[in-house]
């Protein structure tokens, strides 16, 4: 089926998130939608689904206009979507959720899930896919509930698949295995709009590639760009794919792990015998796919995890089995990876924010009562310091893009006194000026010889800003090896293959 | 090619901003602390079916509407005969009343309205600091009961010399509030009980303890049958404020005294930041070391505290003669409304305390003078309560913005992100 945008304008209220884009997409071809966050690559999508009406402009299936009221009229139009976050229910079964919204019924109003499990075997048969029907999704890997996710999509008979963002959160042995399923939809027909900000994936799959950036469309690319034309296009000015360091200068053994094991509650093993040091003024990056214990291992070294065996300590004092607060006290600096979620409080002022892990002794406190025109004072200057961009220190942290949030909670951690620096997922959902902010910051701090730790599941950063990278693989240390280790070293890594001899002891 | 990172569309899809918390989360910040416009205009809204509710059981009005078609005027006069009086009995019986010869005796409503309202204050304040760290204390009867029966017991039982003796009762009986609500805030923090479960329960136990006591233990009268305790010993009573000839007594200073005071502990003091942090985000403040279960029971201990305060000042102040196991007498329930009235803010919750002071004490007038049953004041609170928690509905009937929509936040976020660029 063929899909053609035409002149979509989105506004919300003066922001013009679309405008007038044009899209075509020709059956049987995988187009790529490349794009920053925030470029307007997911309003344009959800305008597509139905979820948002488009001020202007029209959508036409094989050049008939649509007029779609919601998603049920773009599913039932054949328009099916593959979600970044699964829309699926855990405690289902592959086959309940494959049935959910258009459940087949026999006499009495009872479920037919005979049907529904003929129906998931038949299309997981076609495609190669290996999905029990009657698995319940929340026991299945994250590769596979995708899976589901356009099991769920074809068994509706979409001829125009979205999919948005898909290999976020896929290892790379996912990723291609994903591409194959793209290619072999794309030979059934089917067309498809990938949405990705990640260059790589794009030149590898995509027939066709449209940039857009702020709003609107920038151009058409082929899949032979490349990195530096593509991202170039992207974010609208030449593009320095590097971060400037000089070669670091490592002083002693700071923080040294040794036999680190973390438990869940049901006994099962995290972070697995996990031993590595840092040195002052070095940058060690853990890098891996989301979910192979590099989260449940910060969260040990600040002492959030109850679980935890082994030794971690930071200039010979030992951090293990310490609250949070006196890890802090010891000089820690802390970025957490969900920064809405663990690093600030949204209805917090910037200047509350700052002076969130703070809030026992001086100089923010003085006997119970919070020194509010100090606190102003300092928030003043940080604000100034790290750029944050607001209406002024009493706005709340809410109210500001990702960007201005990161600055904020690095302006808190980079303020205090440190010996040790742990940033997990430091620039993830930002845009490329702050990434560039962060990246300096977290490098200068390098160099004032304070240890830094960062925690990264992108292998662009992980390579920018690494002195030494230590790979992590279903709670394991698969390896650590120096930070110009190639990528496709480090991709095999990631998927658990330790590196041929070398490095694995650095 | 560090140009492309950060994989969360967080600020790629436009309307959903960053990290929204759960559906829960968000009702039960709206509703506790939403903004005062919304408070006022449930009271006004609450009026206004209230009146509807006093013209329909108005007998004149019946009457009169039985031939409403021949003569329409009769029926809008006893409406507003109705209405006007109802309200204006209201108002005379809480504030001030014109038909009394003096202003010396004119006043004596409003001093009954802050009599009534001082335990509705200092409770309160109690469910509203306990809201702001995101908990919901519907224990201030067993809280205000354990209180009262403590303090009360050092009130008739103990001999001190006055003042002290005043001191002490006051003391104990705010520590016996504060240990009834530390028990709630130790059961959520050691083994993640809920809040709302415990704090019910433990108002039965208090409930019949207190009963059991009263009957057969150390709080009953000795040589008496009733389940009461004797009376307060005078150098335990409260002072008078104004004299003999009101009832007024010093627990409204101590109701002032306490809004100072929660006001200072949330706006000014570092425990009541970790609070406020605590009750907005529990996972950011335990990444910045905030020991989320230590405040879960401080602020059930202060919480519980101020709601002792309220059942001492029962004990006290205003019943001195002996008290019963009835002496909550519903303070602890409409405390929530009246949090929740006052968006759980201290000085919210002082002048919504007093509101709701007025109209008890305008309650009574109104059935007294017109003939308006009780039962429609407490019709116009629980509508208050059922608006407030329905603010979309309020803001619809005015016609008031949605604070912070989508339309708006996205605004702000991206252009501020364009902006950064």
């Amino acid at each position: 089926m063929k899909l053609e945008l035409r002149g979509i304008t989105k506004k919300f209220g003066a922001l013009v998130a679309n405008d007038h884009i044009n899209l075509t997409v020709e059956a049987g071809e995988i187009h790529a939608l490349l794009g920053e966050n925030g470029a307007g690559k997911s309003t344009l999508m959800n305008v597509l689904y139905g979820l948002y009406r488009a001020e202007e402009g029209e959508i036409l299936l094989d050049d008939v206009v649509q007029h779609f009221a919601g998603p049920g009229d773009a599913m039932a139009a054949g328009i099916g979507m593959v979600h970044q976050h699964f829309m699926l229910i855990p405690v289902f079964t592959v086959a309940e959720n494959v049935m959910l919204g258009h459940e087949d019924t026999k006499t009495g109003g009872r479920l037919d899930l005979v049907a529904a499990r003929k129906r998931v075997r038949e299309i997981s048969d076609r495609f190669g896919f290996d999905v029990d029907p009657d698995a319940l999704v929340e026991d299945l890997p994250v590769g596979v509930q995708q899976r589901v996710e356009i099991i769920k999509a074809v068994s509706r008979d979409a001829k125009v698949l979205v999919f948005d963002e898909p290999t976020a959160v896929l290892t790379p042995q996912e990723t291609d295995e994903l591409m194959v399923i793209m290619r072999q939809l794309k030979d059934a027909g089917t067309s498809i709009v990938f949405i990705t900000h990640k260059l790589r994936e794009v030149r590898a799959v995509a027939d066709r590639i449209t940039v857009i950036r702020l709003g609107a469309v920038v151009g058409e690319a082929s899949p032979t760009a490349t990195n530096v034309e593509l991202a170039t296009m992207m974010v609208g000015r030449a593009v320095d794919l590097t971060v400037d360091k000089a070669p670091a200068i490592p002083g002693d053994a700071a923080l040294v792990v040794a036999n680190l094991n973390v438990l869940d509650a049901h006994g099962q093993v995290l972070v697995n015998n996990v031993s590595f040091e840092v040195h002052k003024g070095e940058i060690l990056a853990i890098a891996g796919v989301q979910g192979n214990g590099q989260t449940e291992l910060t969260e040990a070294l600040m002492g959030l995890q109850p679980r935890v065996s082994g030794e971690i300590t930071l200039d010979g004092k030992s951090l293990r089995g310490h609250s949070v607060r006196q890890v802090l006290e010891a000089g820690v600096g802390f970025v957490p990876e969900d920064r809405t979620e663990d690093g600030l409080v949204g209805e917090f002022t910037i200047a509350e924010n700052l002076m969130l892990d703070r809030s026992n002794d001086e100089p923010f406190v003085r006997r119970w009562n919070v020194q509010r025109a100090l606190l102003a004072k300092f928030a003043v200057e940080k604000v100034k310091e790290f750029d944050v961009r607001s209406q002024g220190i009493e706005t709340p942290v809410g109210r500001l893009s990702g960007g201005n949030q990161q600055k904020v909670v690095l302006a808190r951690e980079l303020s205090r006194d440190l010996r040790l620096f742990v940033a997990a997922q430091p620039t993830r959902g930002l845009d490329v000026g702050s990434i560039e902010f962060v990246h300096e910051r977290i490098v200068a701090t390098r160099d004032s010889g304070t240890p830094v730790v960062v925690i990264s599941t992108e292998l662009d950063e992980v390579a920018a800003l690494a002195d030494r990278i230590m790979v992590m693989y279903r709670g394991r240390i698969v390896g650590i090896v120096p930070g110009d280790t190639p990528r496709a070293v480090l991709g095999l890594m990631m998927a658990g293959e330790a590196p041929a001899g070398e490095g694995a002891a650095a | 090619m560090s140009t492309t990172q950060g994989q969360g569309t967080a600020t790629d899809t436009a309307t959903s901003p960053a990290g929204q918390p759960s559906r829960w989360d968000r009702m039960f910040r709206e509703i506790t602390t939403g903004s005062a416009i919304i408070s006022v205009l449930a009271v006004v809204l609450a009026l206004v079916v209230g009146a509807v509710m006093i013209a329909f059981t108005n007998k004149d009005v019946q009457a009169s509407a039985g031939y409403f078609f021949s003569r329409p005027g009769d029926t809008l006069a006893a409406i507003w005969n109705a209405v006007s009086g109802a309200y204006s009995a209201l108002f005379q019986g809480s504030v001030y009343n014109f038909r009394r010869p003096s202003f010396a005796a004119g006043i004596k409503p409003l001093t009954e309205t802050l009599t009534f309202a001082t335990p509705l204050i200092m409770a309160g304040l109690g469910v509203a600091l306990g809201f702001r760290v995101g908990m919901f204390n519907i224990g201030g009867r067993g809280q205000m009961l354990i209180a009262a029966a403590l303090g009360g017991w050092v009130g008739f039982a103990v001999d001190l010399p006055y003042g002290l003796h005043l001191i002490v009762a006051l003391v104990v009986g705010i520590l016996g509030g504060a240990l009834w609500g530390g028990v709630v805030g130790l059961l959520k923090a050691r083994t993640g009980a809920h809040e709302v479960i415990t704090t019910i329960m433990l108002n039965y136990v208090a409930f019949y303890l207190v009963s059991y006591l009263l009957r057969d233990g150390f709080l009953q009268t000795p040589g008496s049958n009733n389940p009461k305790s004797p009376a307060t010993k005078v150098t335990a009573v409260f002072p008078d404020l104004l004299g003999p000839n009101y009832i007024l007594h010093f627990g409204f200073i101590l109701a002032i005294l306490a809004t100072i005071f929660t006001w200072w502990l949330l706006a000014r003091s570092n425990l009541g930041f970790q609070f406020r942090a605590v009750g907005l985000n529990p996972h950011a403040a335990k990444v910045a070391g905030i020991s989320v279960k230590r405040m879960y029971v401080y602020a059930m201990m202060l919480s519980g505290g101020l709601v002792g305060l309220a059942g001492i000042n029962q004990v006290l102040g205003t019943t001195t003669s002996g008290f019963g196991a009835g002496l909550d007498s519903g303070i602890g329930f409409d405390a929530i409304t009246v949090a929740l009235l006052g968006r759980s803010k201290p000085w919210g919750v002082f002048w919504a305390g007093i509101l709701f002071g007025a109209f008890k004490a305008g309650g009574f007038s109104m059935q007294a003078a017109e003939g308006v049953p009780i039962d429609i004041v407490l019709v116009v609170q629980s509508l208050i309560v059922l608006f407030i928690a329905a603010p979309p509905l309020v803001r619809a009937i005015f016609r008031l913005p949605v604070p912070g929509t989508t339309r708006r936040k996205t605004q702000v976020n991206v252009s501020q992100e364009v902006a950064a660029k």
